[in-house]
This record gives C-alpha cells, sequence and structure tokens, in this order.
C-alpha cells in the first residue's frame, strides 16, 4: 500500500510520461491515419499504392520490432532525436494504419451514390470527401478508433524498454527498491485504468453527441 | 433536327470484361432536345447516360459537350460536370444533411455563392419543385418520389446546361412516379436539354422529341416518339414493344 505514497513523484512521472506519449502519439495517428486514409480511396492511382503499402508494412510489423528500427535505425541515417520523439514517431505510425482502415471502413459504409451524386454536381474529389463521405464515415468509426487509441496506450509500455519515462517503467526501480511486486504493480495497472478508462469516456461522448443524429 | 449541338457521342466503345457494354455508338443531342434512351435490362442505356459527365470511363471514341472533348479527371472535369446534372435511379442525396443544404451545398463549395444566396435559390427551386415545406426535413424522412424531386432541384441549383435522368423513376412505388414526371414534363417544357433513360413509355410519348432504343450495346433506332412507337422498324424494337405495351 504505502509504494504508492512512499513514491509518488516517481510514479507521476511515469503516469505523466504515458500520458504525454499517449497523446502525442494518438494525434500523429489521427492525422496520418486520416492522410492514409484519403490517399487509399483517392483517384490518383500511387497515392492508393502508398496507402496500401503503409498500411500493410506497418500493420504487420510487431510494434517492439518497429521500435527498435525506428530507434536504432534511424540514427544511423544521421537523424538523431530524444527517444521521447521516437517512441512517439513509432507508436504513431503504427497505430495510423489501424486508424487508416477504421476510417475507410467507416468511409465504405457511406453509398457510393453519394459521392458519385456530389462528383456530379462538380465537387472535387477532396470537397466530396470532406462534406459528404467523411461526416458521415466519421460517426460509424468512433467506437472503432476508441478502441484503438486504447491500445496505443497500452502499447506505449513498449517505450519503457528503450529507457523512456513511462508508468511500466517504474517497476524497475520500485523492484530494485525491495517494494512488493505485487502492490507495485497494481497502482501500475490502476495508472494504465485512469488513462484508458479517460478515452473510453471521451469516446462515449463523442459518439452520444455525433454518433447518429437523424 | 439537332441543329445547335450540346452533347456529341462519336464512335464510343467500352467492355466490362468480355462484355461490350457500348458498340460503336453515335449521339446527338441538341440544345433544348429531350432525348429518351430506352431498351431492354443489359442494353448498355444506363452506362450510356454515365459516361456524358464520365462517371464511366470510355476505352475509345470521343464525347463532345458543347464543342469540347470530356476532359481527364481534374479540375476541368469538374467545372464541366457541374454544368451537367444528373439524377439517379437511388436519388443519392445526402443523408446527412437538410433538404435544403442538400440543394445549396454544391452552390456554395462549386459555383461559390454565399450561403444565404445559396439557401434563396434552394428555396426557389424547392417550391418549383412543390417542395418548400419540406426544407428542413431529413432526407430519410421524405417519400421516394419527394426526395426524387429534391435531387432534381439540386441538380437544377447549378444551372446546368443538361441534364442526365438515369432511371429516375425505377424505384418509386407506381403513385409516386406520376409527380417526378410532372417535374420532369415541366423541366421539357421550360426548353432544358435532357437524356432520359426511362421504362416510361408515356412520357417518352408525351415529352421526348426523339426515341433511342438500345439492344445489346448497340443504338438500334433513333427517331420521333410518333414514329418509333407506331411504327419501329426493327424486329428488335417490336419485340421489346410487344413485351412491354400488353399489360
Amino acid at each position: 500500500m504505502y509504494v504508492l505514497t512512499q513514491n509518488f513523484s516517481l510514479y507521476w512521472h511515469g503516469f505523466l510520461g504515458t500520458v504525454q506519449l499517449t497523446v502525442y502519439a494518438s494525434i500523429l495517428a489521427l492525422v496520418l491515419g486520416f492522410v492514409m486514409a484519403s490517399f487509399r480511396v483517392a483517384p490518383v492511382g500511387s497515392f492508393r499504392v502508398f496507402g496500401t503499402v503503409w498500411v500493410t508494412v506497418l500493420r504487420n510489423t510487431p510494434l517492439t520490432l518497429l521500435f527498435f528500427a525506428v530507434l536504432l535505425g534511424l540514427p544511423r541515417f544521421g537523424l538523431v532525436l530524444p527517444f521521447q520523439v521516437f517512441a512517439v514517431l513509432a507508436l504513431g505510425c503504427y497505430t495510423s494504419a489501424f486508424i487508416c482502415e477504421a476510417l475507410r471502413s467507416g468511409i465504405n459504409t457511406v453509398p457510393k451514390g453519394q459521392g458519385e451524386a456530389s462528383r456530379s454536381l462538380g465537387m472535387s474529389f477532396t470537397q466530396t470527401l470532406g462534406s459528404v463521405v467523411l461526416p458521415q464515415a466519421f460517426r460509424s468509426v468512433i467506437p472503432p478508433i476508441g478502441s484503438t487509441l486504447i491500445a496505443l496506450a497500452k502499447n506505449s509500455a513498449i517505450a519503457g524498454a528503450f529507457s523512456v519515462t513511462e508508468l511500466l517503467g517504474t517497476y524497475k526501480t520500485l523492484s530494485e527498491l525491495g517494494y512488493n511486486i505485487i502492490w507495485t504493480f497494481v497502482w501500475i495497472a490502476v495508472g494504465y485504468l485512469i488513462i484508458t478508462l479517460s478515452i473510453s469516456a471521451l469516446f462515449n461522448v463523442l459518439e452520444k453527441r455525433w454518433g447518429i443524429t437523424r | 433536327m439537332a441543329v445547335d449541338p450540346l452533347i456529341e457521342l462519336r464512335d464510343v466503345n467500352k467492355h466490362y470484361g468480355a462484355l461490350h457494354v457500348l458498340q460503336d455508338i453515335n449521339l446527338t443531342v441538341g440544345r433544348g432536345e429531350v432525348v429518351v434512351i430506352i431498351g431492354p435490362s443489359g442494353s448498355g442505356k444506363s452506362t450510356l447516360c454515365r459516361t456524358i459527365n464520365r462517371l464511366e470511363t470510355i476505352e475509345s471514341g470521343t464525347i463532345l459537350l458543347d464543342g469540347k472533348p470530356l476532359p481527364d479527371e481534374g479540375k476541368e472535369l469538374a467545372a464541366l460536370r457541374a454544368d451537367v446534372g444528373m439524377v439517379f435511379q437511388a436519388f443519392n442525396l445526402f443523408a446527412h444533411k437538410t433538404v435544403l443544404d442538400n440543394v445549396s451545398l454544391a452552390q456554395v463549395k462549386v459555383r461559390k455563392r454565399k450561403k444565404d444566396e445559396a439557401d434563396e435559390r434552394a428555396r426557389e427551386l424547392l417550391d418549383r419543385v412543390g417542395l418548400a415545406d419540406q426544407a428542413p426535413k431529413y432526407p430519410a424522412q421524405l417519400s421516394g418520389g419527394q426526395q426524387q424531386r429534391v435531387a432534381i432541384a439540386r441538380a437544377l441549383a447549378m444551372n446546368p446546361k443538361a441534364l442526365l435522368f438515369d432511371e429516375p423513376t425505377s424505384a418509386l412505388d407506381p403513385e409516386m412516379i406520376n409527380e417526378v414526371l410532372e417535374v420532369m414534363r415541366q423541366l421539357a417544357a421550360d426548353g432544358m436539354t435532357m437524356v432520359v433513360v426511362t421504362h416510361e413509355m408515356g412520357f417518352a410519348r408525351s415529352a421526348a422529341n426523339r426515341v433511342v432504343f438500345m439492344a445489346d450495346g448497340r443504338i438500334v433506332e433513333d427517331r420521333t416518339p410518333e414514329e418509333f412507337f407506331t411504327a419501329p422498324e426493327s424486329e428488335r424494337a417490336r419485340d421489346f414493344l410487344s413485351k412491354i405495351l400488353k399489360h
């Protein structure tokens, strides 16, 4: 029990680290996922190919391997950034593949005819996507995107193995200090629950607000 | 008849895999003319209609609109599509927008009109198709016939040079067909250039300048409705008419 109270600042830093990783990587994943989903339905063939390759490569690579590739690979090409930034890159790119597919499945729920109608009125691809397709796709992808972001929060634990400050990594210090491992993990789990339940709550609100307005 | 050609198709060909869906199509539609395309299912009439604003691409031949060939994908194509309205079998209204917004959206996005200006024009057109009181509703709250009339208003809002109708009444209950045909007759009378794919022979007879009969990807006959319905030249057309007029 005293694990938390006696090491509050350690936990707090770990917790903040995980929150930061989650927030930044989520933003990156949402932006990239959005761009890739647009690529995958674009009328230009090379965009579609790029989107498909992006999703295939990132979705099928184990996340740990991706961390190794980014954290050890990129510095070899002269790109040296703080480990936390690398971790956000790896997590964000990885998750963007899943966001992209969730968005694309949402796009596919919008009847094709509405896209045709929009184009037949002279609206461009971007206008069609932005004013007709995505607003409708968005409503049906709120739940799967919520799940994906929860998975991201938990996946951020891998960053701890690469000496990025985050919640799970705090157990090493604590067990070295001789604290009971069970209670250490219970408090870590509570930390993750706070983050993931907040994401759930946020998406529940979004779903109530935007889910079905008709 | 076609003194001033608006839509011209020359030697147009298209395949769907092994199916030669459009075979050497030549068709000219004059300004202000109403051309009705009829024919059995799978004869290529919908495909033909959709090639005119390039919702379907073609493999060979040329399509001219107002003397200019159809551009490839991009800004120019979008500009051209804005000038050629299209009405679909399935209405294809934007489900997340109100009736009014359905009609004003493209005016704002494409014609760059101000929102209130576009709304005013939208109300005018909704009034013209008899739906002024439905403006704040969503498409799902309207009947099929009403939705199709909204779709017509949406196409008209762009001030198109021509309107394409791809089986506009085929998804409607019989009692709703007439309200849509009535709007179309009115448009025809007002001098709108129209290409109409339909099974409504009554409309073809009363509103069309020409009837184009298609079968197996070819244009078999292209004549006035009078001539076509009273004395079809081809065996194929006689056969088709005997099947649909006798029930």
